[in-house]
């Protein structure tokens, strides 16, 4: 037996996201194959290759995977199943799409956003927002599984594994690409950044975030979050959303500005390393769980901060 | 075009949950339960898709214990036309929600169901996309913007990078995110004349499905708790800290 990693792909990139799921895999067994999925994905597949501890990758090379829509690359992943006892990939937009999928069509019970792995059959999880961590034990022959990256640190890239192509399974038609409008910035990107410096409703517009929070951010090489209430209103996009049902974030320092700390967005951002609340209301809850407050008008402040660094 | 929105009876997204001290679960005595937040947002867009004529009838299904009624009058409430309880009061999984959603599409011929994206007791994510899997239609999940372009319904998707539109085929299943719409409040009126919607009651066994759970939860643990740290006076003060003492800049 052995474990299947499903990679994450943008265009011809592999995802670091991907080095996480495979430390997750090895974890359950030691044999671990990553398939890479999408429109001439070369390079993709030969540095998965290198990902330590991987034994071999597929390459499954299709325009019809270019767009990661869930039901072609649904019918791949099924069709690679055969024998391995799990099939993992990120807990990122596209494996919380597809995997779902795949578990049904296998009639097995998907373990979603594992942080840990106790067994090869039994797996830690948060439930309620992060607010209760649940240990389960899977009965399913074959497990899905989804792995939230933040839980595991990333494997090497000093292996040498054969790269093998495979079928591609063809278009079942269900579903069409129309376009993409994705968020474009030099800054690094969340997920992965060391720090980050997140803004709240406080902020009030998006020339505010630009005001105040892109040049610190850009001092500190920091990626740029925000709560709920600020994508709401529009001030930044979608993607910029950390909390429970946003991206969930880890990084070496968090920065939380004129930001309330509601659990749905502690849930996003509590297990970083350091956290600083910057927040004019002495009582506000993310104060409970910061390493260092500075209860202040953030408007005041941040030039400071910005000056100071 | 009918329509199906399953709903589920939760936690209320303002309680703080408490682990139990034996480590079964978490404690749901006296807790406020609501209906999860993005299954609201799954009524208002149906319940839009008819006001604009697209959809012609909208019924909410709940799986759940007989007080789920109360999430499903709420539905009723907001504007839905008929209601369905499937009762259980044993915990279901997705696998099993989405056996009972795939019979009772099936039994009502619906053409679309929008459910939340996730449920923000288990935060599975993985209800629609199983449902779709089993009836073998498209999925437009974690959906900002739905509309109905000829035969075809146009989904536009909040992902990692941004925003992706596809189209799918009709019947489709979609999942709510959060910036789909605002659900509306339910009026006095209208949650009087919800009382008196069609409410129809089924047993989970009446369905022949297995529902059985394949997780086994062997415990439930509070997650390591952080402290509350120190108040800095000033910003020279925070960025001494975070050189000297936390070596994070
Ligand atoms: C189903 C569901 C899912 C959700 N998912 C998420 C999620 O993933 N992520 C998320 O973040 N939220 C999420 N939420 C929303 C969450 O409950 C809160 O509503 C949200 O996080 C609040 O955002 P905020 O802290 O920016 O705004 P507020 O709570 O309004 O806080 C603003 C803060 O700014 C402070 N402030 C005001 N002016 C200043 C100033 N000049 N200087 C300094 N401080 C100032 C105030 O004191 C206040 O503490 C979700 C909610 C639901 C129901
Ligand atoms: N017991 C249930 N009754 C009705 N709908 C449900 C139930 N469980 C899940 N759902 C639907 O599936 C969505 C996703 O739930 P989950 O996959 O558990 O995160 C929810 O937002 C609901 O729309």
């Amino acid at each position: 037996m052995a474990v299947l990693v499903v990679a994450d792909v943008h265009g011809n990139s592999l995802d670091e996201s991907t080095n996480k799921t495979v430390t997750a895999a090895l974890a359950i067994n030691g044999d671990v194959d990553v398939l890479v999925a999408g429109e001439d994905v070369g390079d993709a597949a030969a540095k998965a290759a290198k990902i330590t501890g991987v034994r071999k990758v597929l390459q499954a090379d299709d325009a019809v995977y270019a767009h990661r829509l869930a039901e072609p690359l649904c019918d791949l992943i099924v069709s690679q199943a055969g024998d391995y006892e799990a099939i993992l990939k990120a807990a990122a937009t596209t494996g919380k799409n597809v995997m779902p999928r795949v578990a049904a069509i296998l009639d097995v019970m998907q373990i979603s956003e594992i942080v840990a792995v106790e067994a090869p059959d039994t797996f830690v999880r948060p439930i309620y927002a992060g607010n209760a961590m649940a240990t389960v034990k899977s009965n399913d022959a074959k497990k899905v599984i989804t792995v939230r990256a933040t839980g595991f640190s990333a494997a090497g890239n000093d292996g040498a594994a054969p790269v093998e192509k495979v079928d591609a399974t063809g278009d079942p038609g269900l579903s069409a690409f129309v376009g993409e409008e994705l968020t474009k910035s030099d800054r690094p990107e969340l997920a992965g950044a060391k720090i980050v410096i997140s803004g709240g409703r406080a902020l009030g517009s998006s020339e505010n975030f630009e005001k105040y929070i892109f040049p610190v951010a850009d001092k500190l090489g920091a990626a740029v979050g925000a709560s709920r209430a600020a994508v709401d209103a529009g001030y930044v996009p979608n993607d910029y959303q950390v909390g429970q049902t946003g991206k969930i974030v880890a990084p070496d320092l968090y920065i939380a500005v004129g930001i309330s700390g509601a659990i749905q967005h502690l849930a996003g951002m509590k297990d970083s390393k350091v956290i600083v609340a910057i927040n004019k209301d002495e009582e506000a809850p993310i104060f409970q769980i910061a390493d260092y407050g500075l209860v202040a008008d953030l408007f005041k402040v941040l030039p400071e901060l910005e000056e100071a660094l | 075009m009918k329509v199906l929105v399953p709903v589920k009876r939760v936690i209320d997204y303002n309680v703080k949950v408490r682990v139990k001290s034996d480590h079964t679960g978490v404690d749901l005595a006296n807790v406020k339960m609501s209906m999860n937040p993005f299954d609201e947002i799954a009524v208002e867009e149906a319940i839009r898709l008819k006001e604009s004529g697209t959809a012609t009838e909208v019924v909410a299904v709940s799986i759940g214990p007989e007080k789920a009624q109360d999430q499903i009058r709420q539905a009723l409430a907001m504007g839905a036309d008929r209601g369905l309880l499937i009762k259980t009061d044993a915990e279901v999984e997705p696998l099993g929600v989405a056996k009972l959603l795939k019979a009772v599409v099936e039994a009502e011929q619906c053409e679309l169901v929008i459910l939340g994206k996730q449920a923000i007791d288990d935060d599975s994510n993985q209800t629609g996309q199983m449902l779709a899997a089993m009836l073998g239609w498209p999925q437009g999940t974690f959906a900002s913007k739905v509309s109905k372009e000829g035969d075809k319904l146009s989904v536009t998707r909040e992902i990692d990078g941004g925003l992706q539109t596809i189209t799918l085929n009709l019947p489709a299943i979609v999942t709510t995110d959060l910036r789909l719409n605002e659900p509306r409040y339910a009026s006095l009126p209208n949650i009087m004349k919800a009382k008196k919607k069609p409410l129809d009651v089924k047993e989970a066994s009446e369905y022949g499905v297995d529902i059985a759970p394949r997780l086994e939860v062997l415990k439930v643990t509070e997650p390591p708790k952080r402290e509350a740290g120190v108040k800095v006076e000033n910003v020279a003060q925070l960025v001494e800290k975070l050189k000297n003492e936390a070596g994070v800049i």
